[in-house]
């Protein structure tokens, strides 16, 4: 059962039996730019970027994107970069993998965010979407569609955090301007 | 598709030529028996087995090995068989383990005859057993199906034979012991057989087999009557088979093991089962061979040492950061800087940073004490490259038939934990020379030795690793030449001259150094020309095409200008080609050299005679304290390996 979320809106990551999730992959997925008939290969690819920033009482720790795939205590993987996209609507195009259980414990929020690496605004990009998914099942747990971003190269889209001896995810949805997570600390910062 | 099987699972094949490949890491015998229509084996002359290894549609090896490849033709068998069962067993008195608990799970392939996987299955959870049911073939309507059986058996193959309601088990199963310790007496010859080399060395094998086994077998008799299999023949017989206390037994579940599920809702306790941490088992990372799979195993468990620690050592330094500014905090209120209330809050960022690094530590002991019990498990079931030097697999050492992928270097360790040490294996053939360290530089514990201590320290690490790598390549693959100008490391170097191993004596005096480095710059010029031209077949027919390992000790010594950009050119050229380098120096000693030879220490992988905390992770770039892979003090084992690798060179004519 998927729920669909909107700006603001936090799930408990909570299983309904009791159990807390141990793993979850937040997935994006976009469709790529259509093709140029002549000199198709001129044609202007959209790269958009995931990216995870680990805080610890809201000072970034840890930061895992497309040059460091790995965070150093290795319990948030990504699974490298897409340059071009997918279908979309279709599976993931860039997975970050989160295994809940050994997250270091002074890590208490962990913010993903999308940037488009190209340049391209949220208005150019078909059928961009983020998804959590819980990754022992396979079964989403919630997706959240990056349409109406406007004006704006990147998005802080959901943190991760700490809620009693869980986890629970809460949808931030702020859209943002920035290449790289870097240009986005601040932004992170004042949203968590 | 490969289908993978867990216990009892079963799969459809939709050939029946097929082969079954056995991996098993030690040598084991395997057979098969085959059943009627309720599974029963009608006498012996249904048991393939080392003895009698083909039947209709059926050939097993004669011999045990680690490696095995059965080929099945149900096309073949018999209508009146209904089950093929394959069976895996350790050979009984030939001073292998004695129970499968004792080594790394075995791994079996149903494959086609072109190679692809049909199904595979990992046998784990075998402990006191020295017999299993490995896969079951069976008809199912008219069409056959192979399901993972993993039935062990404590009682060796007597009970297993026994259970399956063959008459006369117990002779069948000693008939096979027999066979069997024959067969193993007759491999320790020093020109081993390549009975794992592949399907074709099989057959060849099986076809000249017979003769020679009969001969071992009877030399073999009097001393090595093979274990008796219990009289009775049946499951409840096997005490003797339980192995002693002291066997060295592995333990898969470690003792301080809790249930990582929370208790507090009883009810699904029966369900927690596989939320468990799962149990350690050698070799279950992923690849082709055993081998392959505990390579991959042990550099797992390495970055999950350097990650977990990054983890912890993370969460502590936070716990600080933030004790501090809340300490800096309550000073800086001129209101709270004195009085009950600034030191309630004090004490309150105490409290919080003790419970931070409290639960960082939980987390650590955690992750570390599954870690051991891996490390554990897994350093039982490594290869003689991998292991250390008082492991048992070096008591059994014979010549290889190929080169290992890795080496053992040495161990590391981080502080948090000392005593779980990670094997550090290197590829093989190296990729980089070896700069054995004899100089007292930082980061050593070198401070209670002297520096002519050292310097024996030094020689005696670079003969154990030279020796290991003499005994884990094939016979005549690897040459090993010395240079020593000054002889004074003769001591150290009398276990490889005694022993035959090296081919010719240290070279000593400037002129000995000018003539070896000449000869193999000489070598690495033709290989590279050969290579670069693709006229490898060309090379002249007195060029040694082994690979080549160049001792250098005492450096500068004995060397003139002209040397030391051979010896540059050998480091930087050499290892492409086959030749590398094992510098024993004192960067100190070749100071006047100024930073021309910087290049070479960083071409060359240092490592210490004494622990040292120099090398650094890929991953999160701790400071690992290395050690080197030393003989134990008073052990035997390196002049014994070093003495069987003499005779294997001298059975070759080397």
């Amino acid at each position: 059962m998927t729920v669909n979320l909107s700006k603001g809106q936090g799930i408990s990551l909570q299983k309904a039996d009791g159990g807390t999730l141990t793993a979850v992959r937040m997935g994006l997925g976009w469709q790529a730019a259509p093709r140029r008939g002549l000199f198709g290969s001129r044609t202007r690819e959209i790269d958009l970027d995931a990216s995870a920033l680990l805080f610890a009482d809201k000072q970034p720790v840890d930061v895992v994107f497309f040059q460091k795939l790995v965070s150093d205590d290795g319990s948030v993987r990504h699974t490298g970069d897409n340059r071009v996209g997918g279908a979309g609507q279709g599976g993931d195009d860039e997975a970050i993998l989160v295994d809940l259980q050994r997250v270091p414990v002074h890590i208490n929020e962990i913010a993903f965010t999308v940037n488009s690496f190209t340049g391209q605004t949220f208005g150019e990009v078909q059928n961009a979407f983020c998804r959590l998914v819980d990754e022992t099942t396979g079964q989403e747990l919630a997706r959240y569609t990056l349409d109406g971003g406007g004006q704006y190269t990147a998005q802080i889209m959901a943190k991760v955090h700490r809620s009693g001896n869980g986890w629970a995810m809460t949808a931030i949805g702020t859209p943002a301007n920035g290449r790289t997570f870097q240009d986005l600390v601040p932004a992170v910062q004042a949203s968590l | 598709m490969t289908a993978e099987l867990t216990r009892g699972q079963n799969h459809p094949l939709s050939e029946t030529r097929l082969e079954i490949r056995v991996s098993a890491g030690t040598p084991v015998v395997a057979g098969a028996t085959l059943g009627d229509a309720d599974g029963k084996v009608a006498d012996a002359a249904w048991v393939a087995h080392p003895a009698s290894p083909q039947l209709p549609g059926l050939e097993v090896s004669r011999q045990a090995a680690a490696d095995h490849r059965l080929a099945v033709d149900l096309d073949a068998v018999p209508d009146a068989v209904h089950r093929v069962n394959v069976l895996l067993a350790l050979p009984a008195g030939v001073g292998g383990p004695a129970r499968f608990g004792d080594m790394a799970a075995p791994f079996l392939a149903v494959t086609s005859l072109e190679g692809a996987e049909v199904a595979s299955y990992t046998i784990t959870d075998l402990d006191a057993e020295s017999a299993v049911v490995a896969l079951e073939l069976y008809r199912r309507q008219g069409a056959w199906k192979v399901r993972a059986v993993g039935q062990g058996y404590a009682g060796g193959l007597a009970a297993m034979l026994a259970d399956q309601g063959l008459p006369g088990a117990a002779e069948t199963a000693k008939a096979i012991d027999e066979a069997v310790a024959g067969g193993m007496a007759r491999a320790i010859a020093p020109p081993p057989s390549r009975q794992s080399q592949g399907e074709g060395a099989v057959r060849r094998a099986a076809q000249t087999g017979g003769n020679a086994m009969d001969a071992g077998l009877a030399a073999v008799r009097p001393d090595h009557d093979p274990q008796p299999a219990p009289g009775d023949g049946l499951a409840g017989g096997p005490a003797a088979q339980q192995p002693p206390a002291t066997g060295g037994p592995v333990s898969y579940q470690h003792p301080r093991r809790r249930t990582s599920t929370p208790p507090e809702p009883a009810p699904a306790a029966p369900q927690a089962e596989p939320g468990q941490p799962a149990r350690p088992v050698a070799g279950d990372a992923s690849g082709w061979t055993m081998n392959e799979r505990l390579y991959n195993q042990v550099w797992g468990m390495f970055e999950d040492l350097a990650r977990t620690t990054a983890a912890y050592r993370s969460a502590v330094d936070f716990a600080e950061s933030r004790l501090e500014q809340e300490l800096d905090r309550v000073l800086s209120d001129p209101r709270t800087r004195v009085g009950p209330a600034a030191d309630a809050a004090r004490q309150e960022a105490r409290a919080k940073q003790d419970a931070l690094v409290e639960q960082a530590r939980a987390a650590l002991d955690r992750d570390l004490a599954q870690l051991a019990a891996e490390s554990e498990v897994v350093e039982h079931a490594l290869p003689p490259a991998f292991a250390r030097w008082d492991s048992p697999v070096w008591q059994g050492y014979q010549a290889p038939l190929e080169t290992p992928m890795a080496l053992r270097l040495g161990d590391l360790r981080l502080p948090e934990r000392t005593n779980l040490r990670i094997p550090m294996l290197v590829r093989l053939p190296l990729e980089r020379g070896l700069w054995i360290d004899s100089g007292r530089s930082d980061g050593t514990d070198a401070g209670l030795v002297d520096s002519a201590e050292l310097r024996r320290l030094a020689m005696d690490t670079a003969v154990a690793h030279a020796a290991r790598l003499l005994a884990v390549y094939p016979v005549g693959d690897l040459t090993v030449h010395v240079i020593d100008p000054a002889g004074s490391a003769g001591a150290a170097l009398a276990p490889l001259l005694q022993s035959g191993a090296l081919k010719e004596p240290p070279a000593a005096g400037a002129q000995g150094v000018t003539a070896l480095l000449a000869q193999l710059t000489r070598r690495v010029d033709l290989v590279q020309m050969a290579v670069r031209s693709g006229a490898v077949d060309s090379l002249p027919p007195d060029l040694d095409v082994a690979e080549q390992l160049l001792i250098v000790n005492d450096f500068p010594h004995g060397f003139d200008d002209r040397a030391v950009t051979q010896l540059r050119y050998l480091a930087d050229e050499g290892p492409a080609v086959g030749v590398h380098l094992m510098m024993v120096a004192d960067r100190e000693d070749s100071r006047v050299y100024g930073p021309v030879l910087d290049p070479l220490w960083r071409a060359l992988l240092r490592i210490t005679p004494v622990p040292s905390d120099h090398l650094a992770d890929p991953w999160v770039g701790h400071a690992w304290t290395y050690e080197p892979s030393l003989v134990p003090a008073g052990s035997e084992v390196l002049r014994q390996v070093l003495w069987q690798v003499g005779q294997a060179r001298r059975a070759y004519g080397l």
